[in-house]
């Protein structure tokens, strides 16, 4: 591990935009993005974000519609390249290293930076199979560390007690809250670094949606979550952090409760108090 | 003044209504006069063919007498057949399916690949019987052998089980692919351990009805030149055959009425086997569709 | 084995994948798709090389204007309007027989049959599509022809009548599911617009969908007519073998498909003038099923720009 600790790189156009980075000094930077700007042919779909996430918090994204958030998380583990026509410029970092860099492998930065998608997303496969799928394709097929692999996974996503008694059935078996909790299982048997959520929660009941919220806020003590989401209610319940997008721009990027509380921008108080979006 | 009367509307509705059900019913028979003439054909080749239908028909070589007349050696020459066709057409056609739907670039050469597929599969049977003769049986010296006619059915079935294979991957959803690579796995792994394995019910589907295509396919087998009057059955793939619809064809076309009744039993054989692959085909579709 | 330790496995195992089998992969699944196109070249290959070696013998003129086609005559005589007409009766036939029906039924299953009454159909329709064109050809020659022959005297063993019919029935699978496909996908609320106006469902089905639908359903036509160009068997085994350009369709004909199949079920010997006219005569076939495909495939475009 200690190749990939690098120093905090200080990046005096961040400082402009964070006003209160006292707090997060502490903590190692995971991701930066440094002038970054993304086209989807001619669309300009995300303009000059420079953007910081520390280790251990959990970063919220808002915005409405259309302003390029889901874009950019997709960006942090180049999932963006599954478009063709996507051309982007500037750079983002991860733990100091440029993730767009030639030699950068993109199997191993999806490993190290997991995902959590909009709709359960589950594999016709069997729970068991679901949850090891992944250090399977990474090359770990001892039975034994595979079995403590899937129920570690299971119970850190706070749903092994339900499916411990079927983990040979399918998955597409389960409730939709269900499945998604699977499915992040999924993503952390590959133990990531970091977890990003695109609207995780968007598809699902209230009581589902408070289960996941609920599990974030444990997961958070051994990963750093970037969490997209339309729901504002939802950002100030769960985020230490959160970003506002609009129209393909970063408004305004600080602590929660400053945003919600006392943003500097109209069009982020117009957001947050529901104004419009 | 009122522009729409509603006397006359209401007077000409009834004429409106009962041609509505007229022509209702006229549709449904369209309907029915498929399912009519496949009941007729079944009804006659069964009356034709049933006397002739035992054990001594199924095990016996073909021969000019009608008394003695048999089946066995096309059926085993045409398991042979399928024996070559199958595997070359699920390696040719699944491999240029996952191309086109996974790996190809979105280009002119591919749009080409695609439009030359879909004319191939309009293909005359009987023009690919000329290009196994010409190529297969003359160029590549193969003779009349199994090997040459398996090729040349291949790649006849080959524009089937492309398309069936690229809409059974089509409908794997994009969000399980985006799963599979966001966790780091590779393109191949994604392929192999995702969507081929839930693409697989649909491509078999299009692989049986296809290869029941190929079983009862006529027309390139006499160009090939496929012999009727063998009383072997071959011992590898270079060897001559014979075939099934071949043998039917032969019967068919002989004066005495006794070879008739023959060919009759023949079909009766070769639709049983085509009825059974059919049912497999479409139990396998109903069964593991909708899952997503 | 503790929480690091998978992680650093995994990050390692990552890394030392090898790349070389993964990059193969795209380069071989190319090679395969390439077969295809081999498959084409192959075609046109056979066809143009045999068949420049058939006008080194007989003229092109000869064959493209006479309607005299007498390969066993002297010398034979080459002009392929015989065979063309022959193959141009039995379509005609087979496109009158199986229109009327198949649109009935694609009509039938589309506007007016249940869901269920649909999962029944269909499979029924398929089934009658896989049956062997061999065994069209008996129930040709076997159980229609004696019908028409009861009907009119006048018809021999072998006509245009009982070929051209059941090249119909052939078809009418095709062109039932095709239009019912086209068909299905007007939008539901164009359908709903008219029949909240009052109109029964036969004036929505003629007026809104057919119209609607109309492209789709002629790529139906066009590649049904394609099929029955191309047919081989039924036309081999009841239309018999006697080329000829005439309009009488009681008697019998031959149409290239069915040349071809009487030429190489005897005993064509390689090298000789029939031998070539093998490939004049496919390749004649194959421009014309290529010329429906592709205006089929004109008005499919068409009808998918719709919708």
């Amino acid at each position: 591990m200690a190749e990939l600790k690098t120093k905090i790189k200080q990046n005096t156009q961040e400082q402009s935009v964070e006003k209160s980075p006292i707090i997060q000094e502490e903590k190692e930077v995971v991701f930066q993005s440094k002038n970054f700007n993304l086209w989807y042919g001619d669309n300009h779909a995300l303009q000059d974000i420079n953007l910081t996430f520390h280790e251990n918090d959990i970063n919220a994204i808002i915005g409405p519609s259309g302003c390029g958030k889901s874009t950019f998380v997709k960006s942090l583990n180049r999932m963006t390249e599954l478009v063709p026509i996507v051309r982007t410029e500037g750079d983002i970092d991860f733990r100091g290293d440029d993730i767009f860099k030639s030699g950068m492998s993109v199997e191993e930065l999806r490993t190290r930076v997991g995902m959590v998608f909009q709709k359960p997303n589950p594999f016709p496969k069997s729970i068991y199979d679901n949850v090891a799928y992944g250090p399977r394709v990474h090359g770990i097929k001892k039975k034994a560390v595979l079995d403590q692999i899937v129920e570690k996974s299971l119970r850190s996503a706070s749903i092994w007690d339900e499916v411990k008694d079927r983990l040979t059935d399918n998955a597409y078996g389960l409730s939709g809250g269900q499945q998604q909790r699977i499915c992040i299982a999924r993503a952390l048997a590959v133990e990531p670094e970091v977890i990003l959520m695109d609207e995780p929660t968007s598809a699902l009941d209230p009581i589902s949606t408070t289960k996941i919220e609920d599990l974030m806020q444990e997961l958070k003590k051994d990963y750093s979550i970037i969490i997209v989401t339309h729901n504002m209610q939802q950002a100030a319940r769960v985020s230490d952090r959160t970003s506002f997008f609009y129209q393909g721009y970063v408004v305004e990027s600080d602590d929660t409760n400053v945003i919600f509380e006392n943003p500097s921008d109209k069009r982020t108080e117009d957001y947050v108090s529901g104004r419009f979006g | 003044m009122t522009l729409v009367d509603k006397d006359i509307i209401a007077k000409k509705r009834t004429g409106r209504q009962s041609r509505n059900q007229i022509f209702k019913w006229l549709f449904f028979l369209c309907t029915m006069f498929g399912l009519a003439v496949l009941i007729l054909l079944i009804a006659d080749t069964l009356m034709d063919g049933w006397s002739r239908l035992n054990l001594d028909f199924l095990t016996n070589f073909n021969s000019s007498r009608a008394e003695s007349a048999g089946f066995f050696g096309a059926i085993v020459g045409s398991l042979w057949l399928m024996l070559v066709t199958t595997p070359v057409a699920i390696v040719l056609s699944v491999g240029t399916a996952l191309y086109l739907e996974e790996y190809a670039p979105k280009n002119k050469f591919t749009e080409f690949i695609k439009i030359n597929i879909s004319n191939l599969a309009g293909v005359p049977s009987v023009v690919f019987g000329l290009l196994g003769l010409a190529m297969f049986v003359r160029a590549l010296a193969l003779g009349n052998s199994v090997l040459a006619a398996g090729l040349t059915l291949a790649l006849m079935i080959l524009p089937v089980i492309v398309v069936a294979s690229q809409e059974a991957i089509r409908a794997v959803p994009a969000s399980v692919r985006e799963a599979s690579i966001g966790m780091g796995a590779t393109k191949w792994q994604t392929v192999s351990r995702i969507i081929l394995p839930a693409a697989i019910p649909g491509i078999i589907t299009g692989i049986i009805l296809a290869i029941s295509r190929a079983i009862g396919e006529t027309a390139p087998l006499v160009v090939i030149g496929v012999p009727t009057t063998l009383l072997v059955t071959p011992s590898s793939v270079f060897d001559s055959f014979q075939a099934m619809p071949m043998q039917i064809y032969s019967w068919v076309k002989m004066p005495n009425e006794e070879f008739q009744y023959i060919a009759a039993a023949g079909i009766i054989v070769l639709l049983v086997i085509l009825l059974l692959m059919n049912s497999v085909a479409i139990f396998i579709r109903n069964k593991f569709t909708n899952r997503y | 084995m503790s929480n690091k330790n998978i992680r650093d496995q995994i990050i390692n195992n990552t890394r030392n994948k090898s790349n070389i089998f993964e990059r193969m992969i795209p380069v071989i699944l190319l090679l395969i798709t390439s077969v295809s196109i081999l498959a084409t070249i192959g075609i046109l290959v056979t066809l143009l090389s045999e068949s420049f070696e058939f006008f080194s013998r007989v003229p092109i003129t000869e064959f493209l204007t006479s309607a005299t086609w007498q390969p066993y005559v002297g010398d034979g005589e080459w002009g392929i309007w015989a065979l063309i007409m022959g193959t141009l009766k039995i379509v005609a036939i087979a496109v009158i027989f199986a229109v009327p029906i198949g649109l009935g039924a694609a009509i039938y299953l589309s506007e007016y049959a249940s869901d269920r009454v649909r999962r029944i159909i269909k499979p029924i329709l398929e089934v009658l599509a896989g049956i062997p064109t061999v065994v069209y050809g008996f129930f040709a020659i076997n159980f229609v022809n004696p019908i028409l022959q009861g009907i009119y005297s006048g018809f021999g063993l072998y006509n245009a009548v009982s070929a051209g019919i059941v090249v119909g029935i052939m078809i009418i699978p095709m062109i039932a599911s095709l239009s019912e496909d086209a068909m299905s996908s007007v939008p539901t609320a164009m359908r709903e617009g008219s029949l909240g106006m009052g109109a029964t469902r036969l004036e929505t089905a003629i007026r809104v969908v057919i119209p609607a639908a109309f492209s789709g359903i002629v790529a139906s036509f066009v590649l049904a007519i394609s099929r029955a160009i191309g047919e081989t068997m039924i036309v081999s085994i009841a239309a018999g073998s006697m080329p000829n350009a005439s309009f009488d369709v009681t008697e019998p004909l031959q149409t290239m498909t069915g040349f071809i199949v009487q030429i190489t079920s005897g005993d064509a010997a390689f090298g000789t003038d029939l031998y070539y006219s093998l490939f004049a005569v496919g390749m004649m076939l194959f421009i014309m099923t290529l010329l429906m495909n592709v205006i089929a495939s004109w008005f499919t475009k068409r009808f998918k720009e719709e919708y």
